[in-house]
């Protein structure tokens, strides 16, 4: 399947390469240096690309393209989705998925890669079972290794590949057994002109921490489940009984893990939390516009809106702009036309607003278009949906855990159009 | 690597080890000795003694490998280390060596026998990387080791290893071919096993090996259905791809009937929502009286079995669920998955762009599929371009008469946009939309107009090649536009707008007559600082003038052709020269000049604007190829639906005829057989994970041995299990200890008394006993005998047999010699439900009368064994006896002396426990004999399934015969219509089961049961209240009228005044709680507790009518 990786910087060297069947030339990457120049944006260059003897496969993360070398055919998502569970296994160990953090452990990475993939076929891809053969590296450990000469890998053999639950570690020991669990719930919405919704959905995932020993099983129940219009599970959630009850049944891994990711779907109606007001215009025939934002809170539970940030992209044309801000500070990018406008907290005494003159091009038409807003906000111990977990019970082990649930929502794809 | 198959072609592949051939290598001898300083270093730290200075060379060589430099030079001395004790220098090693292998092949085989020994070593781990290293390295001279190897590894007891076996077969294939033979038999072999963790790697290495060789799959294919949801995601991704070529050889197309629609997609495509919902249900229904389309039950339960991984995390599995509903599925059924691919929407942009190009391809073909989500396809503008424009693909794909004034609105938005190429995109959509849709063709064509006039260039110049477009469908109309166009000569310069705009004009000259040849005039001053492809239409336009209007534009013509001769373009001075000849007369040019006009003006068909995502559903869907539009190496093509359905006995495994069956041999046989033919793949998603870790860890400490086996139980289990398991586990954790008697249930039939005595002795409760009688039984079943029975169940149990009177003089049809069945099959399942392990004095002789069905429960009851060992908390019981309604399927009339009856039995359906079993009776009052008495043509709800009975041959005249049949009613009580036939009639007949009878007792203590209500509450709960009559006021008539309108067992109760009844329904398993609570007085509350609302409500109808007899 997958025959060799390469991974690359942004300034298009070949920092690490591994190879599961015969090796294949770097040469290769020179189709998709091709596609990239073309595409121009990192964003843009086609994820497949076909070559005269393979297709490369690739995905961009955290500034980093990780192109894999196909044969034969394959179903493109199948690759896809290994390359960002490997990505997300490189973030998991290193804490950051970056270009020094792979150069700095590159050993750990090719063990991983080794351990991931067999022949091309994925092999282990679960985190339980890779932190078992190969153990993260912390700094502690490292200072104990270069003095002891021990190494990472695992002493012990993994048995957790031999289980039918392989994404639990075998012999979990806590002394405080906690059971974590964050709902976070992002609007994704599109706001035309005049204020009215044209589109908007809730996008929830709950993302646990459990650090419970031995093997629980717990079982976590919700005062609505009926709202989870489409849920995607961990494969520890027993599908069937939540068909049945609605109720969510596992053994959970041990550690951070995704639980479900969720839709409430626009059917139902989305409460919006804010509201933007603008005007941005430019003078036909003058070098300068318009444009006055402010933002206020609606509908918001009586939980205060903070961390808003308004990310503008300006159309080409315009040079600069002069403004002032009631609250908060703002920035433009000259060369990317990026306006950001950092609010934080918005009180509803005192309504933000950002007004001012834009400067454009001398000489250039009017832009015709008018930009979009971006927004972005967090709403603390609130899940927008009305999502609530009921309760949360545990067999299988004697001990009682510590359990929290948190609450938060956040702005998803939330776009503002003028 | 090319010349080594041919060499061991040659040698026969066999005896070629150890041989010199390698020796002129260039990559083994001392070419890179210039190198070796370099690395002298690395070498001496190789060399020494320490592991953490070995260890240290190696995080350095693997660094090195990993920046793709060359470390070749070290082989020598690395090899030497693959024995070493440190795992970490040992696994670096062999990353090492699996690199450099195939470059230093004679030095390569020096590791050879260490990996040899690995493939010995007790441990399972070390057994599957030794094999794993070995079939990783590239050196075809070791092929023979590796088959040796890997046939070994392929029987061998621990799973694990097993998978790596499968792992190692594409490995050793693409070394050399010519063991594919050798390879397919280990194929074969693993594709067998039935563990879960084997399943995904063996689909895989024949997906690489041996694709065609579908005829593997026959005897597995349920296997796999049913293992499915347990295997990890990857795998599950293969085999969802492989099933689904499968099923499309050996399925027939569920859509046949609906076939004359799909080929005519023009009409599909005006035809909004609701024409599309109109097609699916009443054309479905005639269509289905003219042509009866009956679903393979196999290919039914593929499409169930994977329906759930639609909610996978992993967006692959998701697309190849998606793929094969859409390739597998009837029409009606396909729309489940867009919902899941709208949710792959909000992952990563590469995901996105691949997820939108399936769903371009899919919006073609089923457009009503995605309409309700047409909005989560709207455009953001932070999007990428290839998304966006994707986007826009889908969104036009779904335009229809309804919803295309909102897909105009925000085609608006988007003209806006920065994004030129995206907006280009955009005005090609429009473009399309106005040629699909009628209505607002002039509604586009007047936005496109008014876009001329906008400032980017490009914006104005995709319009106008639209604007072409359009225009060349009705041209008459539009001449204002025409000359509209003929003015943005002056300004526009992207040539492909301005070769449109002259094309235009030249085609329509004759509605211009006046624009025309000064457009030419103009042209013709500009014509040398043209681009070619302007240069080219200039010329049709003066040839075109010429021909039309010679009085006004000769001489123009003229000046432009003698332009175009001296070209330095050979194409425009070919095209000059051409057009020379053609149009002006001269002496030479005879013939043709005369058709010039009818050459040049002659009728254009429009061209047609139609996505570019059209008919690539050839290709399966989510590959590779449909993603290139090409076809890939190695792409398996999708097969057409066969005209005719290939035998579908191939996929049986081996069922033994159970109504036959008497000696117990073969009844044991069949305890493990039916398993994989009938559990329908209820097992949740981890349930049999749930069930599965303990035994595997458990086997694990008592020896690496066990593992293997252990390992395959528990799989079956797993799948057995089904529905219970979940209860069972919240059991488990209550109940320490309980493992061991499990175990010894499953894996001995001598299980030890005495463990399983003391369990008795800790747990009070009657289940317990019950449970562990079910599982000594498979020893003891026969000596069995009817013991006391604990408290509850004597209840019902006697009054079963009080009430059996009643319905026995009732069946007057009934012949005396089928009397004792029911009766003995009672008395056998009593036996060992109630079976006290105590007790173990011979049970009496069975009734000799009637084998059939006493062997059926006995069956049953052993099915009930396997079916229970993993699980202790609702067991299903052996149902409890009351009135045996009979209802008439057949008159004696109507059926011309054959009179048919039948009876619900409330006997679990042994090779099926989803159908519920119906007992039919035959009784021939004609002066002959009644052959070939059989079901067929079932026509039946979708769902809804018949295993039919055994044909009877020939029932004499006077004769009766019992059979028994299963139906599966899908927990509705809608009638089950077939034909039965004898040897010279049809008669149309159809069974209808009360609701009461669509349910199957099951047992829980009054905790559970309380437990179990609390959880139906809300919706789920339906109460009714109501006056019992006087002689209906004792214990045992309220009981025993509840029991004979419903199959249910009664739970014990603490209150005296209330009565508490549970059952499960025999297909879902969902439960149904009764509860009836006698208050003062006649009065009385009855509620009913089910996850099944229709159920309920007809319960507690049938049953409060029962009582107000």
């Amino acid at each position: 399947m997958i025959h060799s990786l390469f991974l690359i910087n942004c300034s298009g060297d070949i920092f690490l390469e591994k190879h599961w069947k015969s090796v294949v030339s770097q040469s290769v990457c020179d189709y998709f240096f091709e596609a990239q120049e073309k595409a121009a944006d990192v964003e843009n260059v086609p994820p497949v690309i076909s070559t005269p003897h393979h297709y490369l496969i690739s995905i961009y993360r955290e500034k980093i393209f990780f192109v894999s070398v196909i044969q034969t055919e394959v179903p493109p998502l199948f690759v896809i989705e290994f390359l960002h569970r490997v990505a997300d296994t490189f973030q998991d160990y290193f804490g950051e998925c970056s270009e020094t953090a792979i150069k700095d452990n590159v050993v750990i990475v090719y063990e991983l890669l080794e351990e991931m993939l067999d022949n091309g076929f994925p092999l282990a891809t679960e985190s339980n079972i890779l932190k078992e053969l190969i153990k993260p590296p912390t700094i502690l450990r490292s200072v104990v290794n270069s003095i002891t000469g021990s190494s990472n890998m695992g002493e012990t053999l993994p048995t957790g590949q031999l289980s039918n639950i392989p994404w639990r570690r075998a012999v979990v020991k806590y002394t405080n057994n906690e059971a974590y669990f964050d709902v976070i719930e992002e609007i994704d919405a599109i706001i035309d002109k005049s204020g009215s919704t044209v589109f908007a959905e809730i996008q929830g995932v709950i993302d646990s921490c459990i650090k419970l020993s031995g093997m629980p099983d717990l079982s976590l129940s919700f005062m609505n489940p009926r709202l989870l219009d489409d849920v995607s599970f961990h494969p520890c959630i027993r599908f069937k009984r939540w068909e049945s009850e609605r109720v969510l049944s596992f053994i959970p891994p041990d550690g951070n893990f995704r639980l479900i990711s969720y839709r409430v779907s626009s059917q139902n109606l989305v409460a919006i939390p804010v509201y933007v007001k603008h005007i941005i215009s430019f003078k036909e025939n003058s070098s300068s516009g318009r444009f006055d934002v402010t933002i206020g809170p609606k509908q918001n539970m009586g939980k205060t809106v903070e961390g808003v940030i308004v990310t503008v992209h300006m159309p080409k044309a315009v040079l600069n702009m002069n403004l002032t801000s009631t609250q908060g500070s703002y920035t433009f990018d000259p060369v990317l036309k990026v306006l950001t406008w950092d609010i934080g907290k918005i009180t509803p005494q005192k309504l933000p607003n950002l007004k001012g003159i834009v400067n454009l091009q001398s000489g250039a038409p009017k832009p015709e278009e008018n930009p979009s807003l971006n927004v972005q906000f967090k709403i603390q111990q609130l899940a927008i949906s009305g999502l609530k977990v009921n309760r949360l019970d545990m067999f299988g082990e004697k001990y009682k855990p510590f359990k929290g649930v948190k609450y938060i929502t956040k702005a998803g794809k939330f776009q503002v159009r003028t | 690597m090319s010349a080594s198959p041919a060499y061991s072609e040659e040698k026969g592949g066999s005896s070629s080890l150890g041989e010199p051939e390698y020796g002129h290598d260039p990559a083994s001898g001392g070419i890179f000795s210039s190198d070796y300083k370099r690395h002298d270093d690395l070498k001496e730290m190789l060399d020494s003694n320490k592991d953490s200075l070995k260890l240290e060379a190696m995080k350095r060589i693997v660094a090195m490998i990993a920046r793709g430099k060359n470390a070749s030079d070290l082989f020598p001395a690395v090899v030497k280390n693959v024995a070493c004790k440190n795992i970490e220098v040992k696994k670096l090693v062999y990353v090492y060596l699996v690199r450099y292998a195939e470059e230093q092949q004679d030095l390569a085989l020096l590791s050879i026998s260490t990996f040899q020994r690995g493939l010995k070593d007790p441990n399972q781990l070390i057994r599957a990387s030794a094999l794993r290293v070995l079939s990783s390295i590239r050196v075809p001279i070791i092929v023979p080791i590796m088959m040796l190897a890997i046939k070994e590894a392929a029987s061998d007891m621990s799973p694990y290893v097993r998978k790596t076996a499968a792992h190692a077969i594409p490995k050793l294939y693409s070394l050399d071919s010519d063991q594919k033979d050798q390879l397919i038999e280990v194929i074969e072999k693993l594709l067998a096993d039935k563990t879960t963790l084997v399943a995904g790697s063996v689909v895989m290495a024949f997906e690489e090996v041996c694709p065609e060789r579908i005829d593997l799959i026959h005897k597995n294919y349920r296997k796999l259905c049913n293992l499915l949801i347990d295997v990890e995601e990857w795998g599950q991704v293969v085999i969802i791809n492989m099933l689904t070529r499968y099923a499309r050889t050996q399925f027939l197309s569920p859509n046949q009937n609906e076939s004359l629609l799909e080929e005519n997609p023009e009409k599909a495509f005006y035809g909004s929502d609701e024409e599309d919902s109109k097609d699916d249900k009443p054309d479905a229904a005639s269509l289905v009286k003219r042509k009866p389309y009956v679903m393979d039950p196999d290919h039914r339960l593929l499409l169930r079995n994977t329906k759930p991984l639609l909610q996978s995390r992993n967006a692959a599995v998701v697309m190849a669920v998606a793929q094969l509903y859409f390739h597998l599925a009837p029409k009606a059924e396909v729309g489940v998955i867009a919902k899941a691919l709208v949710r792959l929407l909000r992952s990563h942009s590469e995901v996105q762009w691949v997820v939108l190009q399936n769903v371009a391809t899919m919006s073609i073909k089923r457009r009503g599929m995605f309409e309700p989500y047409l909005k989560s396809f709207y455009i953001r503008s932070t999007d990428p371009t290839q998304i966006k424009i994707l986007k826009l693909e889908v969104l036009t794909n779904l335009a229809n008469e309804t919803n295309i004034s909102t897909i105009l609105r925000e085609f608006q938005t988007y003209i806006r946009s920065m994004d030129k190429d995206f907006v280009a995109a955009t005005i090609q959509a429009i473009g399309r939309c106005a040629t699909n849709i009628g209505k607002v063709r002039d509604t586009c064509l007047n936005g496109l107009v008014q876009l001329l006039s906008n400032r980017d260039e490009l914006v104005v110049a995709e319009s106008v090649v639209v604007i072409k477009k359009l225009l060349q469908m009705q041209p008459s109309q539009h001449s204002e536009i025409i000359k509209h166009m003929a003015k943005l000569t002056d300004n526009i310069q992207v040539p492909m707008a301005r070769a449109s705009i002259l094309w235009l004009i030249g085609e329509y000259c004759e509605h211009v007559p006046k624009i025309a040849p000064d457009v030419l005039r103009k042209m013709a001053k500009s014509f040398t600082s043209e681009e070619d492809i302007v240069k080219l239409q200039v010329i049709n336009l003066a040839a075109k003038l010429y021909l039309t209007n010679s009085k006004q534009s000769k001489l123009l013509t003229q000046y432009v052709l003698n332009l175009a001769k001296y070209d330095q373009n050979y194409d425009i001075r070919d095209r000059a020269r051409f057009i020379r000849q053609l149009i002006v007369p001269t002496e030479k040019s005879g013939a043709l000049n005369k058709y010039a006009k009818k050459l040049f003006l002659a009728q254009k068909p429009a061209p047609i604007l139609e996505s570019s995502f059209k008919d690539r559903d050839h290709f399966q869907l989510g590959s590779l190829s449909h993603l290139l539009n090409a076809k890939a190496v190695g792409y398996q093509e999708l097969p057409d639906w066969p005209d005719e359905a290939p035998d579908p006995s191939v996929r049986n495994v081996e069922v033994p005829e159970w109504t036959k069956c008497t000696s117990r041999e073969k009844r044991k046989e069949k305890v493990e057989k039916p398993f994989y033919s009938d559990s329908e793949g209820e097992s949740g998603p981890t349930e049999s994970a749930d069930s599965e870790p303990e035994s595997v860890s458990e086997s694990e400490s008592e020896s690496g041995s066990s593992s293997s086996e252990s390992g395959s139980d528990s799989g079956s289990r797993g799948e057995e299990s089904g529905d219970q398991s979940e209860e069972e586990k919240k059991k488990k954790k209550k109940k320490k200890g309980k493992e061991g008697p499990r175990k010894a249930c499953l894996e001995s039939a001598g299980s030890d008394p005495s463990e399983e005595e003391e369990e008795q002795g800790k747990k009070g409760k009657k289940k317990k006993p019950q449970h562990e009688g079910k599982g000594g039984s498979e020893t003891s079943w026969e000596e069995g005998s009817i013991s006391e029975s604990s408290s509850s169940e004597s209840d019902s149990g006697s009054e079963a047999e009080e009430s059996q009177s009643e319905p026995e003089s009732k069946r007057r049809t009934t012949p005396p010699s089928s009397k004792p069945a029911p009766k003995a099959s009672r008395k056998g399942t009593k036996e060992i439900s109630l079976l006290d392990l105590d007790d173990f004095t011979p049970a009496p002789p069975q009734p000799a009368s009637s084998p059939a069905i006493v062997s059926t429960s006995l069956v049953t009851d052993l099915e009930g064994l396997t079916l229970t060992d993993a699980s202790l908390t609702p067991t299903m019981l052996s149902p409890v006896f009351s009135t045996m309604k009979t209802y008439e399927l057949l008159h004696r009339m109507a059926g011309e002396g054959l009179s048919v009856e039948y009876y619900f039995n409330r006997q679990p359906f042994p090779p099926d426990p989803h159908m519920v079993a119906v007992q039919i009776q035959f009784s021939n009052n004609t002066e002959s004999e009644v052959k070939n008495l059989r079901v067929s043509e079932p026509k039946l709800v979708s769902g809804m399934r018949i295993q039919e009975f055994q044909e009877i041959e020939s029932l004499a005249p006077g004769d009766t015969a019992n059979v028994i049949m299963g139906i599966d009613f899908c927990d509705s009580t809608q009638a089950a219509n077939f034909q039965l036939c004898t040897h010279s009639r049809q008669f149309y007949v159809s069974i209808q089961p009360p609701v009461g009878e669509l349910m199957a007792p099951v047992f829980m203590s009054e905790n559970e049961f309380k437990k179990e209500q609390g959880k139906l509450t809300g919706m789920s709960e339906i109460t009714e209240k109501l006056t019992l009559p006087d002689k209906c006021q004792s214990d045992h008539t309220i009981v025993q009228r509840v029991t004979a309108a419903a199959n249910v067992s009664r739970v014990p109760c603490g209150a005296d005044n209330e009565y508490r009844f549970a059952a499960k329904t025999v297909t879902s398993g969902s439960l149904v709680l009764i509860t009836l609570e006698w208050k003062e007085g006649a009065r009385a509350h009855l509620t009913v507790n089910s996850e099944k609302m229709v159920i309920g409500t007809m319960l507690v109808q049938d049953v409060s009518q029962a009582l107000a007899q």
